[in-house]
């Protein structure tokens, strides 16, 4: 008795499955489509649409073959299963069929050329596209963990948000990047501007967008560098032409010099944080962290694991592990009324 | 098959004190009980590995969780994937073929019983050594230091600027010692089911298992080399002052990844491939019909093991390779696809017009093919470069892969546990627990798995120890979270069942489940030296002809 309730239920549940695992995919596809966020599926610049384009056509490819393959499962499971166990009786021993076989080899090759030649068209429209003479073009250098991004045409230097403008279709302005890495491997991802790609040490990388709306796109470090990957964060923050060339304009200025802060500034420049940042117009000429002579134009601070606030620039300056543990910059140890001055000379630098 | 086969007495040596038959099993060179050696050292790893996968999912069970430290989360990863691949599956896979090869094919043992055993010891060295880290890898913060640079250790991480101390040494050399055990095995494998078959057994009659092992094997030869290679150049890097990946000195970072991967991939189907023996084996009997199209399931896996080798670089679109190269990969891995899809419609139609058993070990076979299609199926997604280039990198990837090796490998494993556990132990699992263990085992995965593709449709990148809240991930972390417990719950049963069913399971006889190939006509467990008068055999199912006196096999092949 106890065995054949069993197989029913093994029956039953794969009858179930049939008709679970559709609305399953449509309710994932429902919640996928109606996610904010860097969604693969919500592009917003020519290689992420077309990347979509192409993943489109071979998500309904792969799911007539899932249809058709997973039908003929469960159609056999509930055909053929559930013998009853005393019956000895074996069914015909066939061996094969070489017509079958022969057309589950050829419809399979075919489908196979179909997706490559799609495929292929879509890897030359992205990797082979030419430069315009308009294009904006950032270098960017992987470090652990965060970005920093050279402007060599505009002469402008920042880090961990990238500012680039927005692109009308129209008449494309896109942003070119150069991918270099100064230590370990990372990758540059903001899915709904481009897929993804690696900043190798020796070894240039190069990839492009044009984002065909203003706004900001979030993505991360996709590639593991090292201890605080997960804190690699991104942001590229696309701006109307006019806010593009304004914040070109702002950030080729030197720094502000602000003679309420020039307690901090003496402080700053008189440890060891000139080592490794560069605050234009002054000794601070190091590049082994971010650039800091536009400091308060930025949203984040940290590779964007925290905001940028003055708490949190107090807190990341005294103990950055406090923030995110393992990054490479030191506790600076300064006393309370050193660090306030620094923080209020961080708070000048617009 | 003739019929004077001669039944010997159980005679089983290595009774004695504890000591005696402690000392029996380690210097054994028997090919069953180095079966089980493998199996077991592969089931305690499998436990670890299992754990670090807990300790992980734990810690992302929702966002900026403190449960384990970065470093830790790191290691975590780090000795999960290495032990994983290394010290469970392949193992595991080894295991397996030593005990089945030489029964399947009516031979005595191993071509080179001695290498057979030093291969294992090698590997367990490998695993040792590994583990040892947590001790002896002392890096630049005083305590153990287990490696902390990914499965892949892709340079420059492993150079001694970013992995000071001996972690990464302790990795390379647990990857050398199990890559020249795996070496050996591979080799001794070829040896033996190309020269040891019984009378009668030509390569047309040799069942599918040792075919398939033969294929893996032939493989693993190909594939192990490189990375052998490889981890030689990083210990020249480390300690002889070579520059091959070390960048600082103007190495090469992209040549250790076409390195790793061009042993990486085959790898994949090295660990599959023993996965659709087990199927070819397990489909037939409990469907009661032959396989279907015998000589293109051979043909296929052939076909696979070729192309398989001319896969690697889908592993690396996104390097910045050039187009060509994208393109060239990107065929290479869709037709791949062809041999695996055939083998599928072979099981399919093995199972068509037959009558279905739903015993525990034919579950899981069912299992792997309906998460082995799927699995395929994504496959392909990241086949086509540039959707690779968004899903890359992410829980995309990771859910793909785990959709092989879990839903795929790891179920096909559990249906041969299931299948010859009582061959080799003489008593069956209990169905009843083996039940428990396949659905909540079903269930646990594809809350896991199934909910792990689409964080990385919504950008979550791989190997980050925590993320961000509000991005869309948080609901799904938890979820694959809890499936993780449930899997580990199903495990526990299986254990339970193992341990338990040694003791208490009821005798098997010879062949409990009225099968056809050479192992079922000894007893379980099978004597020493396996048959007392090697057998001969008239076709692809001896047992069938001996059952079927009037209607046998021989009569169609």
């Amino acid at each position: 008795m106890w065995g054949r309730r069993r197989l029913i239920s093994v029956r039953r549940f794969f009858a179930l499955a049939f008709v679970l695992s559709p609305a399953a995919i449509a309710k994932s596809a429902w919640l996928m489509a109606s996610a904010s966020g860097p969604n693969i599926f919500a592009p917003e610049s020519t290689p992420a649409k077309t990347i979509f384009g192409l993943s489109q056509f071979v998500l309904v490819i792969t799911g007539i073959i899932f249809a058709v393959v997973f039908t003929l499962l469960v159609y056999a499971v509930l055909k053929f299963g559930g013998t009853a166990a005393d019956d000895r009786r074996e069914p015909a021993q066939v061996y094969g069929s070489t017509q079958i076989e022969l057309a589950w080899t050829i419809i399979p090759i075919l489908i196979v050329v179909v997706l490559f030649l799609a495929t292929a068209r879509v890897i030359h429209a992205v990797e082979d596209a030419a430069m315009p003479a308009n294009a904006v073009e950032v270098t960017v250098v992987g470090h652990q963990f965060w970005w920093e991004f050279r402007y060599p045409k505009l002469g402008i230097v920042t880090a961990n948000e990238l500012h680039i403008p927005v692109s009308d279709p129209a008449r494309p302005t896109p942003t070119f990047l150069t991918l270099l890495s100064a230590d370990t491997d990372h990758s540059f991802w903001v899915p709904q501007l481009a897929g993804k790609t690696d900043l190798i040490p020796n070894h240039t990388n190069r990839m492009w967008m044009d984002p065909h709306r203003a706004g900001i796109f979030l993505g991360q470090c996709a590639q593991y560098c090292g201890m605080q990957h997960a804190k690699m964060l991104l942001r590229v923050l696309v701006d109307r032409p006019e806010d593009f060339s304004a914040w070109v304009h702002e950030q080729r200025q030197l720094a502000i010099q602000n003679e309420k802060a020039i307690a901090g500034r003496r402080v700053f420049e008189t440890t060891a944080c000139i080592d490794c940042h560069t605050i234009s117009g002054t000794v601070a000429d190091g590049r082994f962290g971010p650039d800091l002579t536009h400091l308060m134009a930025r949203h984040t601070i940290a590779a964007g694991a925290a905001e940028n606030t003055t708490e949190n620039l107090r807190l990341w300056i005294q103990n950055p592990g406090a923030i995110k543990p393992g990054s490479l910059m030191p506790a600076m140890k300064l006393d309370d009324e050193d660090l306030d001055a620094v923080v209020a000379y961080m708070g000048t630098l617009r | 098959m003739s019929s004077n086969v001669m039944a010997i007495p159980n005679v089983q040596v290595g009774s004695g004190t504890w000591l005696e038959i402690l000392h029996g099993w380690v210097t054994t060179v028997d090919h069953k009980r180095l079966g089980i050696l493998y199996i077991l050292y592969a089931l305690i790893f499998l436990v670890v590995g299992g754990i670090e996968a807990m300790i992980m999912r734990i810690q992302l069970i929702r966002p900026h969780n403190d449960f384990v430290s970065p470093q830790v989360f790191n290691r975590m990863f780090t000795m999960h994937g290495t032990t994983m691949i290394f010290f469970v599956a392949m193992p595991l896979l080894f295991g397996f073929a030593n005990y089945l090869v030489p029964l399947m094919i009516g031979a005595r043992d191993m071509a080179f019983p001695r290498l057979n055993s030093f291969s294992f010891w090698l590997t367990a060295l490998g695993g040792f050594l590994l583990y040892f880290s947590f001790l002896g890898g002392s890096g630049l913060y005083g305590t153990g230091n287990a490696p902390d640079v990914g499965w892949w250790s892709y340079a420059p991480l492993g150079a001694q600027a970013f992995s000071p101390g001996h972690s990464s040494d302790y990795w390379t050399l647990a990857l050398l010692a199990s890559g020249f055990g795996s070496i050996g095995t591979a080799i001794n494998l070829i040896a033996t089911i190309l020269c040891m078959r019984c009378p009668g057994m030509k390569l047309g009659r040799m069942p599918l298992l040792p075919w398939l092992y033969l294929v893996m094997a032939g493989m693993v030869l190909i594939a192990l080399t490189p990375l052998s290679a490889a981890q030689i150049m990083l210990l020249i890097d480390r300690y002889l002052g070579g520059h091959f990946f070390d960048t600082q000195a103007g190495g090469s970072a992209v040549l250790w990844m076409h390195f790793f991967w061009i042993f990486g991939h085959p790898e994949v189907y090295i660990l599959i491939i023993p996965s659709f023996a087990f199927l070819s084996e397990i489909v037939p009997v409990f469907s009661r019909k032959p396989i279907f199209g015998y000589p293109v399931m051979v043909g296929a896996a052939v076909c696979i093991a070729f192309v398989s080798m001319s896969v690697w670089a889908h592993h690396i679109f996104t390097i910045g390779m050039s187009s060509y190269a994208n393109a060239f990969f990107t065929i290479t891995s869709m037709t791949v696809g062809v041999p695996t899809g055939i083998k599928i419609f072979n099981w399919l139609a093995t199972m068509w017009g037959g009558r279905i058993q739903f015993k525990t070990p034919m579950l899981f076979c069912i299992g792997f093919l309906f998460q082995f299609l799927i699995a395929g199926l994504t496959g392909i997604m990241l086949a086509a470069a540039p959707f690779d280039w968004q899903l890359s990198l992410s829980y995309f990837v990771v859910a793909h892969f785990h959709y092989v090796i879990v839903g795929g490998i790891l179920f096909s494993v559990f249906g041969a546990f299931y299948y010859w556990y009582p061959k080799m132990t003489g008593r069956m699992l209990s169905e009843r627990l083996g039940k428990w263990h396949f659905w909540l085992f079903l269930i646990g995965f594809h809350l896991t798995f199934d909910t792990m593709h689409f964080p990385g449709l919504l950008g979550m990148p791989r190997r980050i120890y925590t993320y961000e809240p509000g991005r869309g991930w948080d609901t799904m972390n938890l979820i694959i979270t809890y499936g993780a417990l449930i899997q580990a719950m199903a495990i526990l049963i299986f254990v339970w069942n193992l341990v338990g069913s040694y003791f208490k399971g009821t005798k098997a006889g010879n062949d409990p489940w009225d099968a056809w190939t050479l192992e079922w006509s000894v007893s379980s467990p099978p004597p020493a030296y396996n048959f007392a008068t090697i057998p001969v055999v008239e076709s692809r199912r001896p047992l069938w002809d001996l059952k079927h006196p009037e209607d046998p096999d021989s009569r169609y092949e």
